[in-house]
């Protein structure tokens, strides 16, 4: 395996990385459309295209597939490099790709019929969950065995999180997505009651803390350092931050059940845990903006260390906010408000979308061998008009979601309810509105982005570059 | 007495903080890791073509 010019399979990362902003830019768009809907509601047209179909093809979309293959696009390139050796696994690298393309595609079409299992971010009928398993467990395999052929003894910690980010999604799957079918597109859950409830919010939580986690920790691991240009802060850090996520992440999913018939006890683990998560999700945040410790400056011209020092402010500013939530007496004003709306979109746009851009925008240049961006200014302002958007999504959602738990809960003197739901309802409006406003620019950013993309592959050179030996490393 | 499951769920948790305060102490406490985690920690800045950050800045 040595002497000859092996290169880089930088082939399935080129087609992850342009599918990441394509799906990017129609997940947004739904997104957008759905928060118009709540605005003026003649917006929902027909069955197919109504808010309740339309949510969660967002949901999926955004997740699954812009999220999704910016996973697959950095935890290719980011595994190639740190282990200096082509991707290992011949057809399966490409089954990866088709298949998880296919799946998107499938979504988009069941989504809208109405064909669901009704489990939220676990919707897809059992077709395609049979799809995902076998699209995932290539992904595991040409993952996994990209490592064991690797040509350090060391396995940097960026493929420690893609790692267990890939696992726990397996876990995750199988166990959520146990069902009965009665039918080519209907199934239902293989649990009942609360267990079921419960077993929902495992996966639900768990999604989050490894699929909208531990894989773009991954991310931040290795670009984070790589366009600062000094080594992460603290490497020890690293190790026991990694392995604090590991132990406790899997425990919070109840703080989603809060009173309700989970029996109370098991709330109050889920709460505790979640609260002791603060921990190990600020010590990664921490040790990632520190890596710029000593050269802040370079913060000030190069808009891609914006988007992921920025990420990583929203990513410690959501993971205050997520134990505070999950406290009981603060869940009761805040559940079922648009409060967890805007503190899902702090992490989704402000942490998630943000770090997966600004590795996206360094890998671009890099796989089309072109030196940089074709415009940076464009990428500064995909990064302020991101910002803004963003921070009027969780503005306006954290007044109204505020707003709304207090006005559920008011009283009179007798004891009857103070206001309708619908007096809530009409109170949210101007909320609303300027969530939909910031979601349009974050749409915007992603338009000057796809732009941006598309002017710098042209005439770009797709050559495969040769595999680095590893220099000064005991092998 | 007989042991049933919920013994077996104590010792689980238990041994799972024993394991996790094992790590701690094997990232922070020995001295002779020290060298190895410096050298991980450089693993990204190995790859040399890199026209993009500056791959010299190694600090400490």
């Amino acid at each position: 395996m040595s002497g000859t010019q092996t290169t880089y399979n930088d082939k399935v990362v080129r087609q992850f990385a342009v599918m990441t902003v394509i799906w990017g830019i129609v997940g947004m768009l739904v997104g957008v459309i759905i928060a118009a809907q709540l605005v003026w509601p003649e917006l929902n047209i027909g069955p197919w295209l109504h808010f309740g179909r339309l949510r969660p093809l967002h949901t999926n979309a955004v997740i699954f597939a812009f999220g999704g293959c910016a996973l697959f696009a950095t935890s290719y390139w980011v595994v190639q490099r740190t282990c200096h050796t082509r991707l290992w696994g011949g057809p399966l690298i490409p089954f990866t790709f088709w298949g998880w393309q296919l799946i998107i595609v499938l979504a988009a079409v069941t989504l809208p019929l109405g064909i669901t299992s009704g489990k939220e971010y676990a919707e897809l009928e059992w077709p395609i969950d049979i799809l995902i398993t076998l699209v995932w467990v290539s992904y595991a395999v040409v993952f996994f065995g990209t490592i064991a052929v690797r040509k350090v003894s060391h396995i940097y910690v960026a493929n420690w999180f893609f790692g267990a980010f890939i696992i726990a999604v397996a876990l995750l799957h199988l166990g959520n997505s146990a069902a009965l079918p009665v039918s080519f597109t209907k199934s239902y859950s293989a649990y009942a009651g609360v267990q079921d409830a419960m077993i929902q919010w495992w996966y639900g939580h768990n999604a989050v803390g490894f699929f909208l986690t531990a894989g773009f920790l991954g991310m931040m691991y290795y670009f984070v350092p790589k366009q600062a240009g000094r080594p992460v802060y603290s490497y020890r850090l690293s190790v026991v931050h990694f392995w604090a996520l590991i132990f406790t992440y899997m425990w919070a999913g109840p703080h989603h059940l809060h009173y309700t018939a989970l029996p109370d006890w098991t709330q109050s683990v889920g709460m505790l845990f979640s609260l002791i998560l603060l921990a190990p999700s600020w010590g990664g945040m921490i040790n990632g903006i520190m890596t710029l410790s000593g050269a802040w400056h370079k913060l000030r011209d190069d808009p891609i260390l914006k988007f992921l020092i920025t990420s990583l402010s929203f990513y410690g500013m959501s993971t205050f906010e997520g134990p505070m939530m999950s406290i009981k007496t603060v869940n009761a004003l805040s559940h079922y408000t648009d409060w967890t709306v805007g503190h899902v979109h702090s992490g989704a746009l402000g942490w998630v979308a943000m770090v997966s851009i600004g590795s996206i925008y360094y890998l671009l240049p890099r796989l089309f061998g072109k030196k940089e961006m074709y415009s940076t200014a464009l990428v500064t302002t995909h990064f302020w008009i991101a910002t803004i958007g963003t921070v009027l999504y969780i503005a306006s959602m954290w007044i109204a979601g505020v707003m709304q738990g207090l006005m559920w809960r008011a009283v009179n003197a007798d004891g009857t309810l103070a206001y309708s739901f619908v007096e809530s309802v009409k109170g949210s409006y101007p909320f609303w509105a300027i969530r939909w406003l910031g979601g349009v620019l974050f749409l915007l950013g992603m338009l000057i982005m796809a732009y941006n993309m598309f002017k710098t592959i042209a005439g770009g050179k797709t050559e495969d570059v040769p595999v680095i030996e590893p220099a000064g490393h005991h092998a | 007495m007989a042991m049933d499951i919920n013994d077996l769920r104590s010792i689980l948790t238990v041994a799972g903080l024993l394991c996790f305060l094992a790590i701690v102490w094997w990232a922070y406490g020995s001295k002779s890791s020290q060298k190895g985690f410096e050298e991980a920690a450089n693993l990204p800045f190995a790859e040399g073509n890199d026209d993009g950050a500056a791959a010299t800045s190694h600090r400490r």
